[in-house]
């Protein structure tokens, strides 16, 4: 079985401001350090790879970020116009349909034939041989799921499908990409989580969702942003014993900030146990990092942090 | 003044906001705070960590509402003086109960409930949800058995999603005109435009004629539902426009969550919802205005000797630059606001998933000087 980073296609999972995307982007930055040519798939419109790349707008198309790296954000729409495109052998027949309303109305009432689109989008750029325009092969997809629930149900779109029709090529497509995403030499995920209470048990729960509806299990779950362990419990203690005493408010400011550091990399710490006493798949950890914003250079470094531990 | 006397005569209190920002936290906080001072209060939740409903004394939720034992509160050394009740959003029950209510006859009934593309309905079509949420919140509010509701909406990926669920089942709704067309034999081909016929045959091709079959059935029998499920989408707008509703917009002080709430802000404005706050919750605060690590390293060392003095001025440097990003943000969020309140919730030591946690949430909401007059 290939490791993680070897695999073709990688979902990362995760609660909403666990830091998916910065994951997504490291693990990227990683796997094209290592000179595999990858591409970075981001499905909520934000477009917030690219933009930490000054290349804003990249929207449905694959665009270049740094050497062996790109960026794609998916849409739907396009991704099934492109879909209908290839079934009906013109791109110029497949406009047509779209701007008819019968089909507006069709594609609006069909459970799960956008979702299906955006995946079979997904599937189609890991795939060796792409279909779009004799385009290129990658080495790695990554893609950046959206939070937790919806992001099992992007799993299961295409066995959802399956569940509404039966028969035709859009089948054909769904069982595809099914199988393709439930082969673990082929596909891989990535669970995001925080060191603390609910996003931990948010964890947990989709590990055992993801293999009790999908039969896939987590290959790696990533705890992020971990605080550092500062101060022993002896420091605390003379901190506190320190702190009270002390008239200057910003010297007390400060006590009570390692005290809060303290407190709070210590309950990290336990979520960590937590976490590792109830997942199958390896945890690794990434640290807190004391910037005001995360971008490239903060990418970098956590990409770093990855390699090492990949 | 507090978040209490900005609800107050409210009878509907909506939280929304991006995920991750701890709405269901502030959700419930607010309940707990007004359930102590008196009032009937449900809190409708979608997705409680389960630690949440534990901590409630309640063993999982379901899409009826329970009422959180007073000796619990108790057991916490809190006074409650009114009822807190709690409920977790169940889409597809709450999707099965509309449709029981609303069906003709039974033969209707169970012909959607055993359709295909119904049974997928609530998890594959984006919307619904967040629909049913406002339906539940609607049927609840029918009710009148509570003072006030408080709703903690979905995790959408983009909070914008939420409000335009109503429209979006309405559209939803109107494709039963599919229907009509998908009835063999039937001559309103142009109604929908040339080429459609060509298109039909080519769609059978692609997606299998089952498919085309299934959706008929199910708007077929949707048929005079739909009218009533409409006018309901409208009424349900109506509640959350109404001058007894009230938004609080629920953000943290990181960049993309401020950039969502200033978005979602403008957003309210526009469709004239009415607006209440804006809460930013894990603020890091009680950093010094002006002095920085270096200012107080001689101080601390003299405390705590070099070693130790030096690694606290070092972390509180770390800290200052945190808490200075989290006020520029809140700033700009203020500005924002063009006055409307701002009530900023502290990062507490300890994490927020308890009874206790809720507590000491709901004692910074409920401070009379939490929201700025």
């Amino acid at each position: 079985m290939p490791g993680l980073i070897d695999k073709r296609l990688i979902f990362v999972a995760g609660k909403g401001g666990v830091g998916r995307t910065t994951v997504a982007a490291s693990l990227g930055l990683a796997a094209a350090a290592r000179g595999r040519r990858t591409i970075v798939c981001e499905v909520a419109r934000q477009e917030r790879v690219s933009r930490a790349f000054k290349r804003e707008g990249v929207g449905f198309h694959e665009t270049e970020l740094a050497t062996n790296l790109f960026a794609i954000s998916i849409d739907p729409q396009e991704s099934f116009e492109e879909f209908l495109a290839g079934q009906v052998g013109s791109r110029r027949l497949a406009g047509l349909l779209f701007h008819n309303r019968l089909f507006e109305y069709l594609a609006a009432a069909t459970p799960g034939l956008r979702e299906l689109a955006t995946i079979g989008k997904v599937w189609e750029l890991a795939q060796l041989e792409r279909r779009a325009h004799l385009a290129a092969p990658y080495d790695l997809v990554i893609v950046d799921l959206p939070a937790t629930g919806h992001g099992l149900a992007a799993l299961r779109t295409p066995q959802t499908f399956g569940e509404i029709a039966r028969v035709g090529p859009v089948r054909r497509r769904a069982d595809s990409i099914d199988s393709f995403i439930r082969d673990p030499t082929q596909t891989g995920v990535l669970a995001v989580a925080l060191p603390e209470e609910m996003p931990v048990t948010e964890t947990i729960e989709f590990a055992d969702a993801l293999r009790r509806d999908m039969g896939m299990s987590v290959d790696l779950t990533v705890l992020n942003s971990m605080l550092p362990e500062r101060f022993s419990a002896a420091d605390a203690e003379a901190i506190e014993r320190a702190n009270g005493g002390h008239g200057a408010p910003a010297v007390a400011a400060a006590l009570r900030a390692a005290l809060s550091e303290h407190r709070r990399a210590r309950a990290n710490r336990a979520q960590l146990r937590r976490l590792r006493s109830a997942v199958d798949s390896e945890v690794i950890t990434l640290p807190y990092l004391f910037e005001p914003d995360l971008g490239l250079e903060e990418w970098s470094r956590l990409s770093n942090d990855l390699e090492r531990r990949l | 003044m507090s978040v209490a006397e900005l609800l107050e005569g409210r009878h509907v209190c909506v939280c929304a906001g991006s995920g991750g920002v701890g709405k269901t936290t502030v959700a419930a906080a607010v309940a707990m705070g007004m359930a102590a001072r008196g009032l009937k209060v449900a809190v409708l939740t979608i997705d409680p960590a389960k630690r949440l409903a534990t901590s409630l004394g309640l063993e999982g939720l379901d899409n009826v509402e329970r009422q959180i034992p007073a000796e619990v509160f108790a057991d916490h050394g809190l006074e409650m003086q009114g009822e807190l009740w709690a409920m977790q959003l169940d889409a597809k029950r709450t999707w099965d109960d509309m449709i029981e209510r609303r069906a003709p006859d039974r033969a209707t009934r169970d012909a959607i409930l055993a359709n295909r593309i119904y049974q997928q309905l609530s998890t594959a079509v984006a919307g619904t949800t967040e629909y049913m949420a406002l339906e539940r919140l609607y049927e609840l509010h029918e009710e009148r058995r509570y003072d006030l509701l408080v709703l903690d909406t979905p995790p959408t990926r983009n909070a914008l999603d939420f409000l335009d669920a109503p429209d979006r089942l309405s559209r939803f709704i109107d494709s039963r005109s599919l229907q009509l067309f998908l009835r063999p034999g039937i001559l309103g081909v142009r109604a929908f435009g040339r080429g459609t016929g060509l298109m039909l045959a080519m769609l059978k091709r692609i997606t299998g004629s089952d498919l085309l079959r299934d959706l008929s059935e199910f708007f077929g029998a949707f048929g005079d539902m739909a009218i009533g499920i409409r006018e309901r989408a409208r009424r349900v707008n109506a509640l959350l426009a109404d001058d007894r509703t009230v938004f609080l917009l629920v953000t943290s002080p990181r960049r993309d969550a401020i950039d969502e709430a200033i978005f979602f802000r403008r957003r309210l404005r526009e469709s004239g919802m009415p607006f209440g706050a804006a809460v930013v919750n894990r603020v890091h605060e009680g950093v010094h205005e002006t002095a920085d690590g270096d200012d107080v390293v001689d101080d601390l060392v003299a405390l705590l000797g070099p070693k130790l003095g030096r690694r606290v001025a070092h972390n509180f440097s770390d800290y200052r630059r945190i808490g200075e990003r989290d006020r520029a943000n809140v700033d700009r969020l203020a500005r924002e606001l063009r006055g409307d309140p701002l009530v900023p919730v502290p990062l507490l030591d300890d994490d927020v998933h308890d009874l206790g946690g809720l507590a000491a949430v709901a004692e910074h909401l409920f401070a009379e000087e939490a929201v700025p007059a």
